[in-house]
């Protein structure tokens, strides 16, 4: 009997939490839970749902290694000497450049790219009225499309068979991330997230700032080892000289890529593209070098700047940190529902046993 | 579930949130066409607002880069003032429209900026309830 009444307790505490007003200090007890922790994409969130990551980011630890260990080296070795010989603003320079990239690379990961929420059954079911399938659905259908007008320009808009709408323009789903991104650039690896909309700014100032940081670590790099040549100096402080050439090195190999990665970046902040539009040619010019066939450009090159960088920043679309409605309770009440005949029936073999 | 209809985005301009004013069908014995008109058009004009690009905006943008984006983890941009206006106009608008014709405007951001949803409530018992 003592079995019986323990377990009718349960599934009345199941189908009152849902519903009734008591639900209130029911809820505390249970944490009401946050949206990021149902959220269908392939992102891993900290703090609570401030910030987003995407569920590999395996080369940002690496990324931040190699700038603050050059640093490091550069503030450890390079800069007692260089202060003695120059100028004491040598690292005060490097030091505003060092957290200026870091900063940025942070906001970089750590922002929503952009990321479009996933339509709601009924929007989905919406929109599958208004296409026309007259094909089976028993399999994936041909690609749908849109043909819209831009500006007087057809662009076509692709259905996102994962996230159940009809792309926006510029928007492209990330198949490592497994989002729609509002003007995704690209999926960088080196900085663990999605390069689109929120965060191309951030982005921009991270290869720039990251640019001039290693310029000026290898100005500064080339300036020390001229002078402890001229000196004659080198041989004796083998291991202080060893540490500067390994920064280097770092340097030499990562300046042409950064500076390549910058002028790419720049020339795409001009023309108002992605690296995506780019790399797919979907505005390949067929009127000649001025009017490249993209729709999205002002046709200046300072606006375009202007738009990309300067513009209003737009809010997150995916409300990381926002409560799930009671709704979500209700499939608990009718699992209730369901374990309640199975509770019945438990009680009946006790019953019985 | 109820019926709704869904207002879609409107891409003619390019990327700006815009939304179509072409009123639903399913609508139309419930509301004058133009005051759906009205409500969507007023509301393109508010998200137009948001994205306004002008010497206020870049002014925002360049603080903004020169605090290494930093400024933006206590201040509220522009847009966001812009998107409690908008709340604030749609909580309006069911109050006094929408409400009391058995219909329901749910804000846009919540649906990722995709539709304008408005959910018909039949408590005219025109059709069974679902």
């Amino acid at each position: 009997m003592k079995n019986c009444e323990y377990q009718q307790i349960d599934p009345r505490a199941l189908s009152v939490s849902p519903s009734s007003a008591q639900n209130h200090t029911e809820k505390k007890a249970q944490r009401p839970r946050r949206k990021w922790e149902v959220f269908p994409g392939k992102n891993r969130f900290f703090c609570d749902g401030r910030i987003i990551l995407a569920r590999q980011s395996g080369v940002l630890p690496l990324t931040l290694g190699l700038i603050v260990v050059t640093c490091g080296l550069f503030f450890a070795f390079d800069c007692p000497f260089l202060v003695e010989h120059l100028t004491v603003f040598i690292p005060v320079i490097g030091g505003v450049l060092f957290v200026f990239v870091v900063i940025s690379l942070l906001r970089t990961s750590f922002t929503d790219p952009g990321i479009l929420p996933r339509a709601t059954p009924d929007e989905a079911a919406d929109i599958e009225k208004q296409i026309d399938t007259s094909g089976s659905s028993t399999y994936r259908p041909p690609p749908r499309t849109k043909e819209i007008l831009i500006n007087q320009q057809v662009v076509k808009l692709k259905y996102c068979f994962t996230c159940k709408m009809f792309r926006p323009p510029r928007t492209s789903h990330c198949s490592l991330c497994d989002n729609c991104v509002e003007r995704f650039d690209h999926h960088c690896p080196w900085v663990g997230n999605c390069v689109g909309k929120r965060n191309y700014r951030f982005f921009y100032s991270f290869i720039i700032s990251l640019s001039f940081l290693t310029s000026f670590i290898f100005g500064c790099v080339i300036t020390h080892i001229t002078l402890l040549i001229d000196d004659m100096v080198m041989l004796s402080c083998l291991d202080s000289s060893l540490c500067t050439v390994v920064e280097l090195v770092i340097c030499f190999f990562s300046i042409w890529s950064i500076l390549g990665l910058s002028g790419f970046h720049t020339y795409l902040v001009a023309s108002n593209l992605t690296t995506n539009e780019d790399i797919k040619g979907s505005w390949s010019s067929k009127r000649g070098a001025e009017d490249s066939g993209n729709p999205y450009s002002y046709n200046s090159i300072m606006t375009n700047c202007c738009v990309t960088l300067c513009g209003p920043m737009p809010p997150s679309l995916i409300d990381r940190r926002g409560l799930l409605p009671p709704d979500e309770a209700t499939p608990a009440a009718s699992a209730s529902d369901i374990e309640l005949p199975l509770f019945a029936a438990k009680n009946d073999t006790h019953m019985v046993g | 579930s109820r019926p709704t209809v869904f207002i879609q985005r409107d891409y003619s301009s390019g990327t700006i949130c815009k939304f179509q004013t072409k009123f639903p069908s399913e609508l139309e014995s419930r509301l004058d066409k133009q005051q759906f008109e009205e409500t969507i058009q007023t509301l393109n004009n508010l998200y137009a607002e948001a994205e306004k690009l002008g010497g206020k905006s870049y002014l925002e943008g360049c603080l903004a880069c020169l605090t290494a984006y930093t400024i933006f983890l206590c201040m509220e941009t522009h847009y966001e003032k812009v998107l409690k206006k908008i709340a604030r106009y749609i909580k309006d608008q069911n109050e006094k429209i929408y409400a009391p014709r058995g219909l329901l405007l749910t804000d846009p951001i919540e649906r990722g900026l995709r539709v304008v949803e408005i959910t018909i409530f039949e408590d005219r018992s025109i059709g069974s309830g679902r």
